[in-house]
């Protein structure tokens, strides 16, 4: 209506915009037309009202792996970009970043589940696919052993397998736990810098109160910078000040910034007690900032790094 | 510029302007002027040529028939196909909306491109150019990355908050570039362009400011939000967007005989009984408005405010009175077809407009710089 106010002050007149939007409609029975074989097949077993869901959309790396720990992957049709693990999500379609999902894409694939984090957005988008009747669960990642372990169970639940999830939470409560206790019986006191380093320009420091931060906690080390909240760009004089005798990179960020001779090259970081050392420690991104199914494991890997040379 | 032959003039149109309507020009015959009001008809019609293709088409396949019937049972008619409720809420809440919100918002960045143009005489002129743009973005960041205690305030309002932050800072950056810009109560085209270089300036460094204490969730959203998109679409942010719109438009559009005059220079148009300051005052408050609605609608979309205006200028010539309702047309055509591709090109999910318009806008403006076009 207020369209056809802007297209009135640029119309000569009514009549002939009238008279175009009268033969256009004509003309879009053709414009659009498409091979019945395009058509999507009739509903079938996705329309049956099963209390699993059949048809999964999974946003956010660390559900998506969830799912597929508790052997429900035959049935996720869609992931989001941060969902690489396992390598079976690498052959579904991806629905872009979960920051910015798209609801008409997320419809096309007939879910009848959204799996998310809570990242998972725009709010828009949620509500959008909630008014089309996709039942759409947003998970929040609490970065603890037992915030690992409680989403995993909240996610058995959800897929309608309350027995899988409540066995895999409590695996990784116990690993995880043991994992934190043989981690700190022998605590290496290791200052640890987390570089953030995914793509070029950006180059961020964790504070204290991250993911990363509570990684480094829970395998005995010590995060080195304790002077912010958050993440922060790298400055050299606070890499100086930090003096972190090993530097924490997600594995996808070491290769982007050209492999350790990369990382002790940056600003500052060369003359850290790390840098000298060319102590650089890389863990699988996912694995190490997930708080998913690896958790037990990832402690032990970072604890394993900063207990030796 | 209007006596030049046919053939001539339309060439630049070609890459911006869909098939549908590029066939028509190119085999338009000298006897078949191509005046004004039908250059106008012709834009029309491609609009809804291209609005209907864009209702047609998405991620999900629909048919036709489907479309038509999606778009009854909302109405409540009778028709011979027959839909569910999910393909009512694709064609009817999803892509109905998005596509009147494209219109809208290219049809606001392009007439106030236009309305820029014509008022500092410069047809390289960028509503940009008055800050309004970068006074958005920087409080639209700032909401984004420091504005998180406002939302919890007022959480039933949380999510006007954003495009609220960016239209009051699109406002007040333009009204700080003009008060900037005034000396003893007259405006100059060259010192508003520098007030408005000094406002955008600052409000970047400020964006710059933002992104240093931004997390990196707070980092992704921002960089998101200045590609732009018009995924956020409802009927009722349309409705919102079409009030200032609306309002901004019928501004300038008054106008545009004054913006004629000004053309021949200041001093000339004062002697025919012209005041340049009211001029300056409302097509900068009507830029503003349109700038103001668009960016905080759907972020920054680069590029349709200066190329669209431009274009139509070598097409029409340089007469407010087609300059403008024909920028009107031409940017909600670019717009809406920019935003298709931007949704069915990497399905499921979807590309930034942003992007779209500026890999049209780009090379379009390029072959303008090779062509000489823009050297004068």
């Amino acid at each position: 209506m207020t369209a056809a106010r802007a297209k009135l002050l640029a119309m000569p007149s009514r009549k002939s915009s009238a008279l175009a939007i009268a033969c256009v409609l004509v003309l879009a029975a053709i414009s659009c037309a498409r091979s019945k074989d395009d058509h999507r097949p009739a509903k079938g077993s996705s329309a049956t009202t099963a209390p699993a869901a059949q048809r999964i959309v999974a946003i956010g790396g660390a559900v998506t792996e969830t799912i597929y720990a508790l052997g429900a992957g035959a049935r996720v049709v869609a992931v989001d970009t941060s969902s690489g693990y396992p390598d079976a999500t690498g052959a579904l379609p991806k629905v872009g970043y979960q920051r910015t999902l798209a609801a008409e894409g997320i419809l096309a694939l007939e879910p009848d589940l959204v799996l998310a984090s809570a990242e998972a957005g725009p709010p828009t988008t949620i509500a959008q696919l909630r008014s089309a009747g996709v039942r759409v669960e947003l998970l929040p990642t609490i970065e603890t052993v037992e915030g690992a372990a409680a989403r995993i169970r909240s996610i058995g639940a959800v897929l309608g397998d309350r027995g899988a999830g409540d066995r895999l939470g409590d695996t990784v409560e116990r690993d995880g736990n043991a994992a934190r206790a043989r981690a700190q019986a022998h605590p290496s006191a290791t200052r640890v810098l987390f570089l953030y380093a995914r793509g070029g320009g950006t180059m961020l420091v964790s504070g204290t109160g991250t993911g990363p931060a509570q990684m480094i906690a829970l395998a005995g080390g010590v995060n080195a910078v304790t002077s912010w909240d958050g993440f922060r760009p790298l400055s050299a004089e606070a890499a100086l000040a930090a003096a972190p005798d090993a530097i924490l990179v997600p594995a996808l960020g070491l290769a982007s910034l050209g492999g350790i001779d990369g990382v002790v090259a940056l600003p500052g970081l060369g003359d850290t007690p790390a840098g000298r050392a060319r102590r650089v420690i890389a863990i699988d991104d996912l694995m190490l900032l997930g708080f998913g199914p690896r958790l037990p494991a990832a402690i032990d890997e970072l604890s394993a790094a900063l207990a030796g040379p | 510029m209007t006596a030049r032959p046919v053939e001539v003039t339309v060439a630049p149109i070609v890459p911006i302007v869909p098939i549908v309507a590029a066939r028509p020009i190119v085999a338009a015959r000298p006897m078949v002027r191509l005046t004004p009001p039908r250059a106008l008809l012709l834009l029309a019609v491609a609009l809804v040529v291209v609005a209907i293709v864009a209702l047609g088409v998405g991620a999900v396949k629909l048919s036709p028939g489907e479309v038509l019937a999606a778009l009854g049972r909302r109405l409540g008619l009778e028709l011979p196909w027959t839909v569910g409720a999910r393909e009512e809420l694709i064609v009817c809440s999803l892509r109905l909306p998005r596509i009147v919100l494209a219109m809208l918002v290219g049809a606001a960045l392009a007439g106030a491109g236009a309305g820029m143009q014509g008022l500092v005489r410069n047809p390289l002129a960028d509503p940009a150019l008055v800050g309004v743009s970068n006074g958005a973005a920087f409080a639209a960041v700032a909401y984004i990355v420091v504005g998180h205690p406002l939302a919890l305030a007022l959480p039933s309002l949380a999510p006007w908050l954003l495009p609220a932050a960016a239209f009051v800072g699109a406002i007040v950056a333009t009204g700080l570039a003009v008060s900037l810009a005034r000396r003893d109560g007259r405006i100059s085209p060259s010192s508003l362009i520098l007030a408005g270089v000094g406002v955008a300036s600052l409000a970047g460094a400020g964006v710059g400011l933002m992104l240093f204490v931004a997390n990196d969730a707070q980092l992704r959203s921002v960089t998101f939000w200045t590609l732009g998109s018009l995924g956020g679409a409802s009927w009722t942010l349309t409705g919102v967007v079409a009030l200032p719109v609306g309002i901004a438009l019928a501004m300038l559009f008054a106008q545009r005989d004054a913006l004629d005059r000004l053309l021949l220079g200041e001093a000339e148009a004062r002697h025919l009984g012209l005041e340049p300051e009211r001029v300056t005052r409302r097509v900068v408050v009507a830029v503003a408005l349109a700038v103001g609605a668009a960016v905080a609608a759907c972020g920054v979309i680069a590029f349709v405010g200066l190329v669209v205006p431009h274009l139509v200028r070598g097409w029409l010539g340089p007469s407010h009175r087609w300059l403008l309702p024909a920028s009107v047309l031409g940017g909600a055509l670019l717009l809406v077809a920019g935003d298709t591709v931007a949704r069915v090109i990497v399905a499921p999910a979807e590309l930034p407009v942003g992007i779209v318009t500026a890999l049209v806008g780009a090379p379009v403006l390029l072959v303008m710089v090779i062509r000489g076009e823009v050297a004068s």
